[in-house]
């Protein structure tokens, strides 16, 4: 069993005394900034990437990588106590879960929040470990032609899931791409809209533009209207849910999980999709719909396991084809490639034991979260009363820190108020980020790639439909494209953001 | 809210983004275009700031269509505070030293919250820096220097 002796190798590598600790460490700071407002995991996975140097590459993908499922179950226990989540993808647990505490239920509805995301964690670590290495081989496949429409499915997802106007999405991707175009150019040699800054020639650092566009705007549009939190929660009592609630939530964790597990693929935010998706369908099977919005149980188990499944199935298209996801699997193909691996294909024949260790230590992470945050609710909650005022302050500083130990170019530390600002800016011009830093991840993979497989066509621009891999893929993009374009779905589109709003 | 003709987000937007493809339009030219086949280094960027400049264009249209909501109050002295910080460490982090900086940084960044007060805003960036020394020069071994030429006597 090829499979078993891979997992067992995973679980040797996650499993030494140091990747322990750094999965510890990441899970438990991911849960600190999920619980801490204002600053979700995309800024802090950039502003902790630079620190990670030091470290091995298993230890410090392992790291990142708890912070970021760390960072999805700090986000639903505020969204429980407080009515806020912590982060989008918890939007819709806190409808019913918020409902829930207020009833008094607050423990059973953070157990079962807890329970539903290790279930839907350990099904789909098992699903990463078995689908990874067949599409590793398909991958492997792949030309330039094949990643460039790989990517172009990539950009016109993330177009999908982004809030708002079509439009607008479409516009931040082709400034992302053009962002990213910035440096040297690769094949002659000439720089790129540098500005004649000569400290620009590698390119924008994309920690500086992450931490700028998603940090720093974030911080900004609290300081609008600082209002003061108020934590509903005395006290968080009953922490085992009752055995009805338990069989109540069976079948809903189960459709969640499976609903997750597919939309997480998905490149462009799947775990946020999920989670809407589940409480959807839990609303229509359920006996009570009319107990939606009023702390039913199901509303909290089935998106909590789908955004959690959604999380981890996320990893799939970045290990095996090293094409990001979402914002955060963009920074982490910003730590692969600081640690000098190439994400692709290739990463699951070279580095065996980084890829299946990163695997295990997904469920090992998992397995901390539950055994640690059940009791540590109460220290939660206490943070939660920590002034924005006090926080923003050490946020600015060790985003500064971070920033300018890449590559201790202070230029980057400029570019990073300039993205603030930028960020900011799109931000009130109701212009989502997260297409705009995929763009950027992307651009220049896809300027290269488009180059090449133009330049292998001698010129042909047939040679991407022509090719079946790659014309099925632009197929894909199309058939997205037209989908989202289409009256009912644009309707439908906006009820469904308006309702997270 | 008074009413307008038009939505406000969308017209600005549309223009800056029509603004910001022209320029880099403008820029790609002068670099070498190329054809299909041999693409330079201009090419793939002209396409893309071609795409901008329509997309603005339809933004811009949109802009006249409906009516839009307002853009809300703009956290003007967090823009001055929080913006002014990394450019503060910036300019001083290699002059002044890792100690100095990051205390001011810190500082400079407290100002922006109108709730902050002197004496609160000094001890947190006191404690702020004496926790980033600790962690990130001590512990993780960063090559910063502590302090810098422009205080060392």
């Amino acid at each position: 069993m090829d499979l078993f002796n891979n997992l067992l190798l995973g679980f040797q590598t996650a499993g030494s005394i140091e990747n322990l600790f750094f999965c510890l460490i990441g899970v438990l700071l991911g849960t600190l900034i999920g619980v801490l407002p204002g600053i979700g995991a995309t800024a802090t996975i950039a502003m902790l990437l630079p620190i990670t140097f030091q470290l091995e590459p298993v230890s410090s993908l392992i790291m990142l990588a708890g912070i970021y499922y760390g960072a999805q179950y700090g986000g639903s226990t505020t969204a429980i106590l407080i009515n806020m989540p912590g982060e989008s993808s918890s939007a819709v647990t806190a409808i019913d879960g918020y409902q829930m505490a207020r009833k008094g239920k607050a423990g059973a509805a953070l157990a079962i929040a807890a329970i539903g995301s290790f279930f839907a964690g350990t099904v789909s670590t098992f699903l990463v470990a078995i689908f990874a290495l067949p599409l590793t081989g398909i991958a492997l496949q792949f030309g330039a032609a094949e990643y460039f429409s790989l990517m172009v499915v990539g950009l016109v997802s993330s177009i999908a899931l982004a809030h708002g106007s079509i439009i607008k999405a479409l516009a931040m991707v082709a400034l992302g791409l053009l962002l990213g175009l910035v440096g040297t150019d690769i094949y002659t040699g000439a720089p790129r809209f540098t500005l004649g800054i000569r400290e620009y020639a590698d390119g924008l650092n994309f920690v500086a533009v992450a931490v700028g566009v998603f940090g720093i705007a974030e911080i900004l549009r609290n300081l609008e209207n600082e209002r003061t939190r108020e934590v509903l929660m005395a006290k968080v009592s009953g922490l085992m849910p009752s055995r009805e609630d338990l069989r109540a939530i069976v079948a809903p964790v189960l459709r969640g999980t499976a609903i997750g597990s597919v939309l997480g693929i998905l490149p462009g935010g799947g775990a946020i999709l999920a989670s809407f998706a589940s409480y959807t369908v839990e609303k229509k099977v359920s006996k009570h719909p009319e107990e939606f919005g009023h702390g039913a149980v199901a509303g909290v188990a089935g998106p909590e396991s789908a955004n959690n499944a959604g999380a981890q199935t996320s990893f799939i298209p970045l290990l095996t084809l090293g094409i990001p996801a979402n914002p955060v699997m963009a920074l982490m193909v910003g730590a692969m490639i600081i640690q000098g691996i190439v994400p692709g294909p290739n990463v699951a024949a070279e580095q065996p034991a980084l890829f299946w260790g990163i695997i295990a230590s997904m469920w090992i992470g998992n397995l901390m979260l539950v055994i640690l945050n059940l009791p540590l609710i109460g220290l939660w909650v206490k943070l939660l009363t920590i002034p924005y005022y006090l926080l923003f302050p050490i946020i600015m500083a060790f985003c500064s820190i971070g920033v300018y130990s890449v590559n201790s170019n202070v230029y980057d530390l400029y570019a990073v108020a300039f993205f603030g600002l930028l960020g900011y800016l799109l931000l009130k011009l109701r212009c989502e980020p997260a297409p705009l830093l995929l763009g950027f991840v992307l651009g220049p993979l896809l300027e290269e790639n488009l180059r090449r497989a133009m330049i292998l066509s001698r010129g042909d621009p047939s040679t991407f439909v022509t090719r079946p891999i790659s014309a099925g893929l632009l197929f894909i993009a199309v058939v997205v494209l037209i989908v989202v374009f289409l009256p009912s779905v644009r309707k439908k589109r906006e009820e469904v953001f308006v309702e997270e709003d | 809210m008074n009413s307008q003709s038009f939505d406000k987000a969308n017209l600005i937007c549309g223009i800056l983004l029509i603004l910001a493809g022209i320029f880099f339009a403008y820029q790609s030219i002068e670099l070498e275009l190329g054809t299909a086949f041999r693409m330079g280094p201009g090419y793939f960027p002209f396409i893309l700031a071609m795409a901008l400049i329509l997309f603005g264009a339809i933004i811009l249209f949109q802009a006249f269509r409906v009516e839009g909501e307002p853009i809300g109050p703009i956290a003007w002295r967090g823009i001055i505070f929080i913006l002014a910080a990394p450019i503060f460490f910036g300019i001083t982090v290699r002059g002044l030293g890792f100690v100095p900086s990051l205390f001011f940084t810190g500082l400079i960044a407290a100002f922006a919250s109108h709730k902050m007060k002197p004496l609160t805003a000094v001890v947190l960036a006191a404690l702020l820096t004496i926790f980033s020394i600790a962690v990130f020069s001590y512990g993780l071994g960063l090559p910063f220097q502590r302090f810098g030429p422009w205080v060392r006597f």
